[in-house]
């Protein structure tokens, strides 16, 4: 058993942290607190990753990823973070690729795994639906099978970035005459398509990254459907784990914190408060179990061991933190976060945005599977064993 | 980066639990508990022959060799069969500040004892004003011909009522803040003893030093800086302990709710205990987490490094063992809070490993002053 890094990955550390250094972008509208919200910026910082084939970063050689080790992903991720670059967007990379490696055919991998890659194609993801959102099997949008096409009607929401995406990964109804989990298809829609339309979302951080999709005889080939019908339910079982992985949001919370513990440090009057300083040292403790459950979550996937609780224990410990650590930075910041959405001389940057991001972070307890219904996956698969 | 054990240790992990499950029964507790200084011999002894006693020991001084992950692991095994005998504070810790012992020839002489378990000592270094702080030490030891003498007092030294020696910390005043660790039998004259049984399972004393000679072999070398190391090893071993005792009582209340049945339906069916479940399981991998951190900073690590994970396993530990003794209890109902059942003796456990080795805000504190700002 060892923590260290070997002198290999300490050289990856190394490069990766020089390259993010010239590369990152610097733009005050990036606040970097989850989820980017300029789609300009966004996307050139994707093109520039791909063109040094980083973008997609988790994906082994065969599809055209760096084949990285799970150490080398988690060094890159936190480089990434710690240099304040904005995270890559999950819907493409992180969700749908793993997707199409496991169930998609040769054909799906030929035509999409490359455009997500090389950030020529952008992916948003049509899971949940006004009625069905814990309880996400009670999805009703339709998929009826038509000739060589599937006619979709129905509407999804809370679609992060539909409004930016080319294509949308779904889950459908194809039959309603079954148990409600095995009915379910995955399909995928080009956002183009005739019968779309996108409403958006604001929210309450002040900005817009949600959106309702509706479909209207939305016409679909039947070859975007990925593995058989029927088998969508245990696709999306599948994407889950690894978005819930992904959202415990460690290397996030490790910038914002030492970014609030030097603002503090630097400021006397902050700094010589021992409630605060308790305050910041608990929640670095907190920080450094959940750094720690993570990494050895990322050794249990490397040794192929089979995954159970872990990522919904990352899902609730991270998310639990990063609200933490952004209450923290709006009640350590006081009067200095209540300016909205604006700009006021002499502001520091990280209680500029503490409010933004404290109102985005509400949702991370909601997205990807509440934390309730986290704690009722767990306790079901606590109370089987034995 | 690696968190898997080596075959050594999945072995020692492996052979510690099943000896455990067969020979240590709460019928076994109870017999512990009321042996002399709750240490039963016969158990005593089937720890050395194991070799657990001299585990961190070198093999050239007699013990088993191994560092602090093979130390988490047999105390994890311990603390989930709710072992009373005094494994670490007896044997394992003074095992370790032993081996920077000025005397050769005591250190092998005594390590030798301690191995075999025909002698067990104890660590005194707490005292009343200091809650928790090692740095704290009102007990002098002023020069006296080649040697010294100590005068003061120290609270709470567990398992000195077993010990044949004290391993105490004393202040070389003047001048004042040099703290030197020093062994004395506790036979010297002008020490005194007052013994007790600790809550949770144990015994302690309160020891008294007045003019107590020692020789000037009988020093530890590196002062504070190997108290501190040593109590650090304290705290990760005794809280691999707490995590066996945590994951146990656990594992005890999922096999409660699934049986026990009330308006008709087992507890487990009701979704507000369900997570409560779940809840008490993040603490508990929270808590392995921060252990195993600990574990490798001990075995590696600068001390700055260890000094960080030791202090903040032993802030969340404590935090888990809190929340996760509580509803272990609660999730019991009435037969929770009874004798009776082993569940009450596992909160218990759990209650006193909060209250030793420095509480919370001390860690809180020591935990933040050892972290660069990055």
């Amino acid at each position: 058993m060892n923590i260290d890094f070997t002198p290999d990955e300490e050289a990856f550390r190394a490069e990766v942290r020089e390259w993010m250094r010239q590369n990152v972008p610097r733009s005050p509208e990036a606040p970097n607190f989850g989820i980017p919200n300029d789609y300009e910026l966004n996307r050139a910082w994707e093109r520039k990753l791909a063109d040094k084939g980083w973008l997609a970063y988790s994906w082994p050689k065969a599809y055209g990823g760096p084949g990285w080790t799970v150490t080398q992903r988690y060094i890159f991720d936190a480089e990434r973070a710690l240099a304040g670059g904005p995270p890559i967007s999950p819907f493409g990379v992180i969700m749908l690729g793993p997707v199409l490696m496991k169930f998609g055919s040769q054909a799906q991998k030929d035509r999409y795994l490359p455009a997500i890659r090389d950030a020529k194609e952008a992916w948003c993801q049509g899971f949940s639906e006004p009625q069905a959102g814990s309880d996400l099997a009670a999805l009703k949008t339709r998929a009826e099978r038509r000739g060589d096409r599937y006619v979709v009607n129905g509407q999804k929401i809370w679609t992060t970035h539909a409004h930016w995406a080319d294509f949308i990964f779904c889950l459908v109804r194809t039959d309603a005459d079954v148990p409600k989990q095995q009915g379910i298809s995955f399909l995928m829609i080009d956002m183009r398509s005739p019968g779309i339309e996108i409403r958006p979302i604001r929210t309450i951080d002040g900005h817009h990254h949600l959106n309702e999709v509706f479909f209207t005889d939305v016409e679909v080939p039947i070859e975007n459907l990925v593995g058989q019908e029927g088998q969508g339910w245990t696709i999306a079982k599948y994407l889950l784990v690894n978005e819930r992985t992904g959202i415990a949001g460690v290397a996030e919370s490790k910038r914002q914190l030492g970014m609030l513990r030097k603002v503090v440090a630097a400021d006397p009057a902050r700094a010589s408060d021992p409630a605060i300083a308790r305050r910041l040292a608990e929640l670095r403790v907190q920080l450094l179990a959940l750094e720690y459950t993570h990494l050895r979550v990322l050794d249990l996937a490397a040794r192929g061991s089979p995954i159970g609780l872990e990522p919904s224990v990352l899902k609730i410990k991270g998310s639990e933190l990063q609200q933490a650590i952004s209450e923290a930075e709006l009640e350590i910041g006081g009067l200095e976060c209540l300016p909205w959405l604006t700009d006021v001389s002499g502001s520091i940057r990280t209680f500029k945005w503490a409010a933004e991001r404290y109102n985005f972070l509400r949702a991370s307890s909601i997205f990807g599977g509440s934390n309730e219904v986290q704690k009722n996956i767990m306790a079901k698969l606590l109370l089987a064993q034995h | 980066m690696d968190f898997s054990l080596t075959s050594e240790q999945l072995m020692l992990r492996d052979s510690a639990s099943r000896y455990l499950e067969e020979s240590y029964d709460f019928a076994q507790y109870h017999r512990s508990l009321a042996a002399e200084g709750h240490c039963d011999a016969s158990v005593w002894q089937q720890f050395a022959e194991f070799g657990w006693l001299g585990i961190g020991v070198p093999e050239a001084l007699g013990g088993l060799g191994g560092d602090a992950i093979d130390a988490v692991i047999v105390n994890e095994a311990l603390g989930a069969a709710l072992v009373v005998e005094p494994y670490l504070s007896g044997a394992l810790l003074p095992a370790r500040l032993l081996l920077q012992l000025r005397s050769a020839d005591l250190q092998r002489e005594w390590l030798e004892a301690l191995v075999a378990g025909k002698q067990q000592m104890a660590l005194a270094y707490a005292e009343r004003d200091g809650r928790g702080d090692p740095g704290y030490c009102a007990v002098t030891a002023r020069p006296a011909g080649d040697g010294y003498t100590l005068t003061g007092s120290k609270q709470c030294a567990f398992n000195a009522p077993n010990a044949s020696h004290l391993i105490v910390s004393a202040d070389r005043a003047p001048p004042a803040g040099q703290v030197s660790l020093f062994v004395v039998p506790v036979n010297a004259p002008g020490l005194t003893l007052e013994s007790y049984p600790v809550m949770g399972g144990g015994v302690a004393a309160n020891v008294r030093f007045d003019e107590v000679r020692v020789a000037p072999e009988c020093e530890i070398e590196g002062g504070s800086d190997a108290l501190e190391a040593g109590i650090d090893f304290a705290i990760l071993a005794d809280s691999a302990a707490a995590l066996g005792a945590m994951e146990a009582v656990f594992r005890k209340t999922l096999d409660y709710v699934r049986t026990r049945k009330q308006f008709g339906a087992p507890l487990a069916s009701y979704q507000v205990l369900q997570h409560r479940l779940a809840e008490m399981y993040l603490e508990l991998e929270q808590s392995r987490s921060l252990i195993l951190l600990a574990a490798m900073r001990t075995a590696a690590g600068t001390a700055d490094e260890r000094k960080l994970a030791v202090s903040s396993a032993k802030v969340y530990v404590g935090d888990a063992s809190r929340l996760i003794s509580q509803q272990a209890v609660q999730l019991h109902g009435g037969i929770g809070v009874t004798e009776e059942l082993d569940v009450g003796h596992y909160f218990r456990r759990l209650t006193a490993y909060r209250l030793r080795h420095g509480d919370r805000e001390f860690h809180l504190t020591r935990a933040m002053r050892y972290e660069p700002l990055n």
